[in-house]
């Protein structure tokens, strides 16, 4: 869409500045990547009173232009780049009313990159509640830029605010904030000279950050680091004197603008809130008690949804059958595709409820008192406070709770994070979960109270919890860290969720990964299915010849005869042909080739597992899927022995492997993506399989 | 006197840094020479801890509390 005016939305976190970006642009927005990296890119439009139509980008939250995280880095690169299809026209910056001290050194900043600038003064509300007065026109005097108070929650000034972005441009530019050129001169004059750049800001933050910005050539690149070695220039160092230049202005600023209570020592609601909720007892009850809460959400009030998609695909794939002419085609599109994408939908509900949960708790302020619970526990691990939310994030799915480690500033923690994540019972595995437990652990209370098949289930997620806590505490031993971790983080007061950005996430989170997973599971199904369905040379052909002579005709009845010819086309099909050959490997495990094809299937997404051994037993067209999967293998019998083939130790030794083994492409191509790096998806993908085999092995074993 | 050794409740005025890169950091999050600290509470496990600073709430691990010396 094309757009009169280009706008970029920057802010400190936790300042109001997704409720502005929604209350601006309403449900005209669209979000992308930013090119090379997987940082959601939101954008959005809206129409100024002139009529003329403003494109507005919502920029990473970020204390400073300093970039600590590779999220936060997008913001200059996309300030300073006049190449960058993004590149704004003006600044709309949002400062908390509340505490404006440390949001003042981000516009400070930002102001000196000379871009126009407006400030949306957010949270006045809340300012006036805690009696503290701005005097809003000297403010604006004394930036000289328009200044716009707004509440952003209760859409209250928004109408003003997109007023002065309209009439930014025939104001004069913002004042300088400090004088930028006394911190490093020659450096900024040189850098301006040769890379003609009349900013000396703009000069001074790319000798700060020329190493990681994508729009300078090789050779400008160069230059800088000459330059910098030419003047002995030291960035901490002089980052530290710019803060304190900047902060002096702040204070200069505030000093007659801002009147605080002299009280301020006084206990604030959030105060007491804390109080209870990191309370040395209370608080790790309540956080255990939250996450119990999480997951008996998640698996009662997910069950009435998921019947009733798992119902519309069944009337779908009948009313299909009836429709289309019997054939390959036919098949390939109703017992492949379809059965396979049904496996995936039924996920929807389970993971719109627990990315409301998520959502819920970071946006109430609950999630970083946790990664503040948490730190000296997973520190003592290699793992860090912040990745307690991907962790949590995982029992969904590995894929966008990769996605968040983002937050982890550290290196090493970020890695081990990543290594471990997709340890975490993630929803693909509980289909798998619930149909091996069901076929060996009986449905019968123990202790009156608890169900032997629940407790079998709630056991693999424990144990998933604490082998990924292991696997990190060795992590921490191989890896070597290049940098010193940190943890110094804003605890936000606590707000109200914002019900309509909860429902945001869960509508964004369902259809990325309805997306992501709908893609692997169509493309699996379509290669299982031929790989079933034909066999090498002329193998099935004499199948074919083999079960028409008579002495079978006539001694089988149609049926059986039809199913005895299906499995002895299986056995010899290209996959019945590759779970031969893998069946050496996986015998000391307890399975048979059957499974073998399952095992191979999986590796693309666990939740293949299922539908493959749905495939494999030949159940098609049946009304209720998962049930006839149960009973044929229930009834399965080993030819040789006759005994059961999934008994106790094969069911458990098989959900051992579903445990540990990566299985899911998705997760290998987030790994890739976020590390950039073939090494990290292959190490894991390594250390995983190692682990499922022998987890498999010793279970197998001592069950048998 | 570093903020690591103040107790709950205790408040001290920030005098200087000893490690430069922590410096650059807690800077930037408005701990700076001059301002006033006050130790809110502690997490569970005794770390990290949970200051007021510039207005706002900040938490961060005792080992970076003790890089900040008091007046």
């Amino acid at each position: 869409m094309k757009a009169d005016i280009r706008v970029a939305l920057v802010g400190n976190p936790n300042t109001g500045k997704s409720t502005l970006f929604n209350v601006l642009t309403g449900l005209n927005q669209k979000i992308g990547n930013f090119p090379g990296v997987t940082i959601d890119k939101k954008i959005g439009y809206f129409t100024l009173p002139d009529g003329r139509r403003a494109e507005l980008i919502d920029l990473p939250g970020t204390y400073s232009i300093y970039p600590k995280s590779q999220d936060e880095s997008i913001v200059f690169s996309v300030l300073a780049d006049k190449s960058n299809p993004h590149s704004p026209d003006l600044v709309v910056i949002i400062l908390d009313a509340s505490n404006l001290k440390r949001n003042l050194l981000l516009y400070s900043q930002v102001a000196d990159l000379k871009i126009p600038v407006v400030v949306a003064l957010n949270m006045m509300d809340l300012a006036k509640k805690g009696d503290i007065n701005i005097d809003v026109n000297l403010f604006a005097k004394k930036l000289g830029v328009p200044v716009v108070p707004i509440a952003a929650r209760k859409n209250e000034g928004t109408e003003a605010l997109k007023n002065a972005i309209s009439f930014a441009n025939k104001f004069a530019l913002q004042e300088d904030s400090i004088d930028v050129t006394t911190i490093a001169p020659q450096l900024v004059e040189s850098i301006g000279r040769e890379l003609n750049i009349d900013n000396p800001y703009l000069a001074l933050q790319l000798a700060h950050q020329h190493e990681t910005l994508t729009f300078l050539t090789p050779a400008e690149n160069e230059r800088i680091e000459e330059l910098e070695k030419e003047f002995s220039f030291n960035s901490q160092k002089a980052q530290g004197a710019e803060t304190i230049a900047r902060y002096a202005f702040i204070n200069d600023l505030l000093y007659d603008t801002v009147k605080k209570p002299t009280t301020a020592h006084a206990e604030t609601f959030s105060n007491k809130i804390d109080k209870v909720l990191t309370h040395k007892v209370f608080g790790f009850i309540i956080f255990f008690g939250i996450l119990m809460f999480m997951f008996q959400a998640i698996f009662s009030w997910s069950s009435y949804p998921m019947a009733l998609i798992a119902d519309a695909f069944v009337w779908v794939q009948n009313s299909l059958h009836t429709v289309l002419p019997t054939g390959p085609l036919t098949s390939l599109l109703v017992d492949g595709v379809i059965a396979g994408l049904s496996g995936v939908m039924v996920f929807i509900p389970q993971i719109a409820i627990l990315f409301a949960f998520i959502s819920i708790l970071e946006d109430t302020g609950y999630m970083s008192r946790v990664t503040f619970m948490m730190d000296k526990l997973m520190r003592k691990v290699g793992l860090n406070g912040k990745s307690v939310v991907p962790l949590i994030g995982g029992f969904a799915c590995a894929v966008p709770s990769i996605m968040s480690t983002r937050t982890i500033e550290n290196w090493k923690d970020r890695m081990i994070t990543i290594m471990v994540t997709p340890l975490v019972t993630c929803s693909a595995r509980l289909p798998v979960y619930t149909l091996l437990i069901a076929l060996v652990v009986p449905n019968r209370n123990v202790w009156w109270v608890f169900n032997m098949q629940g407790l079998a289930l709630t056991g693999m997620y424990l144990f998933s919890l604490v082998s990924a806590i292991v696997v990190a505490w060795v992590f921490k031993f191989i890896l070597k860290g290049k940098e010193r971790g940190y943890f110094i983080m804003e605890l936000p007061v606590y707000r109200m969720p914002r019900w309509n950005n909860v429902v945001y996430s869960m509508y964004e989170r369902s259809k990325a990964f309805v997306l992501q997973a709908g893609k692997v599971i169509i493309a699996v199904s379509i290669i299982l299915w031929v790989m079933a369905s034909y066999g090498p040379g002329d193998r099935f052909a004499k199948i074919d010849q083999q079960y028409s002579q008579p002495q079978y005709i006539q001694t089988m009845s149609p049926d059986s005869l039809s199913r005895t010819v299906s499995s002895a086309k299986l056995e010899n099909s290209y996959a019945g042909v590759l779970g031969h050959v893998i069946e050496p490997v996986i015998r000391p495990l307890g399975f048979d080739w059957k499974i073998g094809i399952a095992l191979i299937t999986s590796f693309a997404a666990r939740e293949v597992f299922v539908g493959t051994m749905a495939t494999i037993y030949s159940v098609n067209g049946s009304a209720e899927k998962m049930q006839s999967v149960y009973e044929k293998m229930h009834e399965a019998k080993n030819p040789k022995t006759g005994q059961p083939v999934f008994t106790l130790a094969v069911a458990f030794s098989l959900m051992m492997f579903y445990a540990f083994a990566m299985q899911c492409a998705s997760t290998v191509a987030v790994v890739y993506r976020e590390t950039k790096n073939w090494r990290w998806p292959a190490i894991q993908f390594a250390y995983m399989t190692v682990l499922a085999y022998a987890a498999s092995f010793i279970t197998y074993i001592m069950l048998r | 006197m570093r903020l690591s050794e103040l107790e709950i409740g205790e408040i001290g005025i920030v005098k200087e840094f000893t490690d430069l890169e922590m410096s650059v950091k807690l800077m930037e999050m408005g701990c700076l020479p001059g301002e006033e600290i006050k130790v809110e509470r502690m997490a569970p496990l005794g770390d990290p801890i949970a200051i007021s600073v510039s207005g706002y709430q900040l938490s961060l691990r005792k080992r970076e509390a003790s890089t900040i010396v008091l007046q």
